[in-house]
């Protein structure tokens, strides 16, 4: 199980690319984080998601 | 009659304390956009006695920014970094300024927020704030970033608080009140934002340096 957003998923496995679109995140306005640390964009692709990451997809809405 | 840098210190010290005016003084931030958001935290920071403001912003001062941004009449037409600059020399003077009337890029962040201990996201965009922040996160290993989302419409104000995402990455709004959902952005909500985002930098000043 990975927890994303404080939600347990079952994507082990899966690269955080394929996770980010089949769950229609929108990738220019995202910032994703794994276990504290930053994901590049660049590396959305070879990044592999791990039975207990914890991940958080922080969304950004427009306003300021 | 304006105050010496003196007597504007030791008002200071008497309401804040000596020793986190005295961090305040020592402390750099950048903030990156000079809307509602960027030109509320500006004085915010500049009235708590920061010691040096980056601020940054490529837009001017347009009638339709009155209604939220901290300017004035007499300034429509006048680039926000320059407008903000003198309304901020009015409020504190003894404070330094940097202006920047430029576009943030991926490629000319590091060199425009080098110096920065802290950096602001204050932009309207949400493409442009999460390039921003993960151009700064990525970039910036041992500066902390204070950031907002969704902060639109008449929603109840409680429901804007700051979370702490990563060690040094704080995000402020409410997450969900999308300026693109034809709400537009009120004043008091938008301050509210920006009152989060500069508290917040007084608050990591205060227990990390």
């Amino acid at each position: 199980m990975v927890t994303i957003n404080g939600v347990n998923e079952d994507v082990a496995g899966k690269t955080l690319s394929e996770y980010l679109s089949s769950s229609n995140y929108n990738l220019q306005r995202i910032v994703v984080e794994i276990n504290e640390n930053i994901i590049p964009k660049t590396d959305y692709e070879k990044t592999t998601l791990n039975d207990g990451d914890v991940v958080e997809v922080v969304s950004f809405v427009g306003g300021g | 009659m304006v105050p010496s840098k003196e007597d504007m210190h030791d008002a200071l010290v008497l309401r804040q304390g000596k020793e986190l005016t005295e961090k305040f003084e020592k402390t750099t931030v950048a903030i990156c956009g000079l809307g509602g958001l960027g030109s509320n935290i500006a004085i915010s920071l500049a009235r708590a006695g920061i010691g040096k403001l980056i601020l940054i912003d490529f837009d001017i001062v347009d009638v339709t920014n009155l209604h939220r941004q901290q300017y004035k009449a007499s300034q429509v037409g006048m680039t926000k970094a320059e407008a903000i600059y003198e309304n901020l020399l009015e409020i504190a003077p003894y404070t330094t300024y940097e202006t920047h009337n430029i576009k943030l890029t991926e490629d000319n962040i590091y060199e425009l927020l080098k110096d920065a201990d802290i950096i602001c996201e204050a932009f309207d965009k949400a493409e442009q704030k999460a390039m921003l922040n993960n151009t700064v996160l990525t970039t910036f290993k041992d500066k902390y970033l204070v950031s907002a989302s969704g902060m639109a419409g008449m929603d109840d104000p409680n429901i804007i608080t700051t979370r702490k995402i990563t060690s040094r990455f704080y995000l402020c709004g409410d997450g969900i009140s999308d300026v693109n959902d034809n709400i537009s952005l009120v004043a008091p909500r938008v301050m509210l934002c920006a009152a989060h985002e500069a508290h917040t930098v007084l608050r990591i000043i205060q227990n990390n340096m």
